[in-house]
């Protein structure tokens, strides 16, 4: 049987960057292929190429065995080839059945109810719900990813690509699409996915294709595969996978939140009743899906969001005050002597100035120090040298604009400049989101530095493997509440997929 | 007095109708045009240019082509400014804003330049006047007159005044029930998808800015042929292009609502000249009325913020498929 997708020699480059380097591939029919890799080794690309999105510079596609040009996407639906894009390609103020038929060109002329009716069949057929007459901006991502799927299958697509589908659903909603995927594989159909997650790969996939830098790397077969050898397939060489994890000590209360309710601009409560203590020592792990308040919650103890009512008492481990620290700003809030550091998920945006080098961005911090008119430049100079050397930053010198770094350097910058303060509270939002395993495990080893140091760290991430290993206690909010916090020694990662869709009827308190 | 007011508004209401339409289709696969009032101009200056130039050819203008040249003359005039703004948005990525603006200016500049060179050259001075020409335009319903107050109000226009409705009630149809008018939307909202979908972005942006300006052009063309019989003043278009834009907003970009905004709009425009005693500042406050009830309008939405009154979401944004 010929091969439904195969590829040969597929180079792309982005100005004088290889994405791709003479890749080879290929897809059986009725398979289910990962390919896997780190961020930036060309996984999306690669794919884009064959979904029409780019076009490759060097190479040749064969699907079913005859050469094809695949010039857009369009081409790409004539050879039944279907991609679901990790950021969702759909339009928010259309329908699900909208969605789904734009830019079919039908013969039998415009009949928006007929769609309806053939998507919720397709529905059916596979075990999805979808209600074609809901808008997407009203939907749920894994709602909207149905939709993206729906989509594809309505094109009669025998090749499905998926770009990191379970980034963003819980691990029962990704449970469901496993299932989804097997019986579209009994189906005949080919489904490529796109993934990072070693457990994903080894419980989903017939085959895994392996790519490092661009270049392909070569094709086991997941029955002959585990995380050990993946990994050093993945990174080219051995790494160390176990988080290391010590008992806090002596931990103290060192901040003490309790019933903070918040409204966004829009007056819909985004914060309700949330309460919890972060101790010196230990790191709080912060579990939930995207938007479940995690920004809200870092933000409000920043000093960035205006609160309708609840406290946040600060203990000082040097005079032994309790300070409320609600209503001030951040200026005020280290002004009164406390150390807190922020990594917002937003790095380019929150947390660094991506057209400032990096000297520049260290004195965001200190800009205010010294009493002359000119700007202490000594002082930030020295410091982003020590981060450049401590953290093995990439970098050609410390003078270059930060947004020129990759987004594991950009990150180290903004985490090695947090706790250069020393801070007693550290707060970090999805702080490895978008890092290769390498440069993950620098960032984990760093917040477990600060918690041997003493401070409160919390950590707001969305693996809960690692939320798992990391962590000594984990939060679940789920709508803006907390659902329950758990110890991490103890708890699973299903426990902490159901505490995220639904509130737990009595809290249970790890302490 | 009442079917005299709201004659004068619709009259007034048909030159934004044509432009907020145009500017609507415009908008709707994403491009920005704030040259819509230089469009205008230019519209209504190359009809004004077909028409004379037609009666300068022949002895007795016949009505056929009398309304044929000068239409055709500025449904060019303004296809090739929306082109230019096209390629300069579309194909090079300029800055939508900063273009649109020049080619206002630009339209403006061209209207006078040549309204006024023709004016200097063959009317010695004069004032520049088509006036047969402009009465093709202005020929209505021979039965209107007997219709009283219905036939003053609604049947006492020129025929371009129903090409307007008829536009923008078939421009409505098309963007929400036909499938070209579901990908123009797409193209507007999220480019992105539409092109993953196998929409060809790059055309329907063309189209929709080419003849969303060919549309707001008949506008200036309505101007000077009917509204001013046929005769050219410098400046004396006015700044009813913004009102155009203005009304694509108070419209919610939907240009069924904007046949009725259009009135309103003309309405409130000549509001000034049936108040008695009015200062010449009062005038100023009354010409700013439009654009306070936009502001209202605006201010409504916003607070409402439902997502089917918002303006497309990649309004003024360019797109560009390999972008990382």
């Amino acid at each position: 049987m010929k091969p439904a997708i195969e590829l040969r020699n597929i180079t792309k480059t982005f100005g004088n960057v290889y994405a791709n380097r003479d890749v080879n591939l290929t897809v059986e029919k009725g398979e289910i292929l990962s390919i896997l890799g780190e961020n930036g080794s060309g996984k999306t690309t690669l794919m884009n190429m064959i979904s029409g999105i780019y076009f490759p510079d060097e190479g040749q596609i064969f699907i079913d065995g005859e050469e094809v040009v695949i010039r857009s996407p369009k081409d790409a639906f004539d050879y039944k080839i279907g991609m679901i894009h990790q950021h969702f390609k759909l339009v928010d103020v259309f329908t699900a059945a909208q969605n789904v038929i734009l830019g079919l060109e039908d013969k039998k002329g415009f009949n928006l109810k007929e769609a309806e009716k053939k998507v919720a069949e397709i529905g059916e057929k596979y075990g999805f719900i979808v209600d074609p007459k809901k808008k997407i901006y009203e939907m749920s991502v894994s709602e909207k990813q149905t939709v993206e799927i729906i989509r594809v299958l309505y094109r009669g697509a025998d090749i499905l690509i998926l770009d990191e589908p379970t980034a963003v659903l819980t691990p029962q909603e990704a449970q469901k699409l496993f299932a989804v995927l097997r019986r579209m594989r009994d189906d005949g159909k080919s489904i490529v996915i796109i993934t990072h997650k070693l457990h994903e790969v080894l419980s989903l996939s017939d085959r895994v294709s392996v790519l490092r830098k661009g270049e392909y790397v070569g094709t086991i077969k997941t029955s002959e595969a585990d995380e050990n050898i993946l990994t050093e397939m993945m990174v080219g060489k051995k790494v160390e996978l176990n988080i290391e994890r010590d008992e806090p000590q002596n931990p103290e209360d060192r901040l003490v939140v309790a019933g903070l309710n918040c409204k966004n601009r829009e007056g819909i409560e985004v914060l309700k009743n949330i309460s919890f203590t972060a101790k010196s020592g230990e790191i709080l792990g912060i579990a939930g899906i995207a938007g479940s308040g995690q920004r809200e919650l870092l933000e409000s103890i920043a000093g960035l969001q205006h609160l309708e009512n609840g406290e946040i008492l600060y203990n000082d481990p040097k005079t032994n005050k309790t300070e409320n620290l609600r209503d001030k700003t951040p200026m005020q809030i280290r002004d009164m002597g406390v150390r807190l550091s922020f990594v917002p998920e937003d790095r380019l945006g929150m947390g660094l100035v991506g057209n400032m080098d990096i000297v520049d961005n260290m004195m965001l911090r200190s800009y205010r120090k010294g009493k002359s008119v000119f700007l202490e430049r000594k002082a930030p100079k020295d410091l982003a040298e020590e981060i450049i050397k401590r953290l093995d930053v990439v970098t050609p010198s410390a003078s270059t604009p930060v947004r020129r770094l990759s987004g594991g350097n950009v990150q180290k910058i903004l985490v090695g400049r947090e706790i250069s303060s020393s801070p007693t509270v550290l707060m970090a939002a999805y702080p490895v989101r978008g890092l290769d395993i390498n440069s993950s495990y620098t960032i984990y080893n760093l917040l477990n530095e600060q918690k041997r140091r003493g401070a409160a760290v919390i950590f707001v991430g969305e693996d809960l493997d690692v939320l798992v290993e990391l962590c000594d206690r984990i939060m679940v909010l789920c709508g803006g509440s907390v659902s329950g916090i758990v110890d991490a020694r103890t708890t699973t990662k299903e426990e902490i997929g159901l505490m995220m869709t639904k509130k737990k009827e009595v809290q249970e308190d790890a302490n | 007095m009442i079917a005299t007011i709201l004659n004068k508004a619709i009259a007034q209401g048909i030159p934004l109708l044509f432009g907020s339409t145009g500017e609507i289709l415009t908008e709707k696969s994403g491009n920005l045009n704030l040259g819509i009032p230089g469009i205008m101009y230019m519209g209504g200056s190359c009809g004004i240019i077909g028409a004379y130039l037609y009666e300068q050819m022949v002895e007795v203008p016949n009505a056929f082509w009398g309304i044929l040249i000068p239409l055709l003359a500025s449904l060019i005039g303004s296809t090739l400014a929306a082109l230019i703004y096209s390629f300069l948005t579309i194909t090079l990525r300029a800055n939508q804003n900063v273009t649109g603006l020049a080619l206002t200016t630009f339209g403006v500049g061209f209207g006078d330049f040549f309204g006024g060179s023709i004016t200097k050259i063959f009317a010695n001075g004069g004032t520049l006047s088509v006036k047969t020409t402009a009465d093709f335009f202005k020929t209505t319903l021979p039965f209107a007159d007997d219709l009283g107050w219905f036939g003053e109000i609604f049947l006492s226009h020129g025929f371009l005044a129903y090409v307007a409705v008829i536009i923008a009630l078939v421009a409505a149809w098309v963007l929400n029930h036909t499938r070209v008018g579901l990908h123009l939307r797409s193209v507007g909202e999220n480019p992105a998808t539409a092109d993953a979908a196998g929409i060809n972005v790059t055309k329907y942006k063309y189209l929709a800015t080419c003849i969303g300006g060919a549309i707001a052009g008949l506008g200036g063309l309505f101007f000077v042929m009917d509204y001013t019989g046929g005769s050219w003043t410098s400046g004396g278009f006015g700044d009813r292009g913004w009102f155009a834009i203005a009304l694509v907003i108070f419209a919610l970009w939907k240009p069924n609502v904007g046949i009725l905004g259009s009135f309103v709009f003309g309405g409130l425009y000549i509001a000034y000249t049936y108040i008695d005693g009015l200062s010449r500042s009062a005038v100023a406050i009354f010409n700013m009325l439009p654009y306070v009830v936009t502001i209202i309008v605006l201010i409504l939405t916003s607070v409402r913020n439902k997502k089917e009154n918002q303006p497309p979401a990649s309004l003024g944004l360019p797109y560009f498929r390999e972008e990382r």
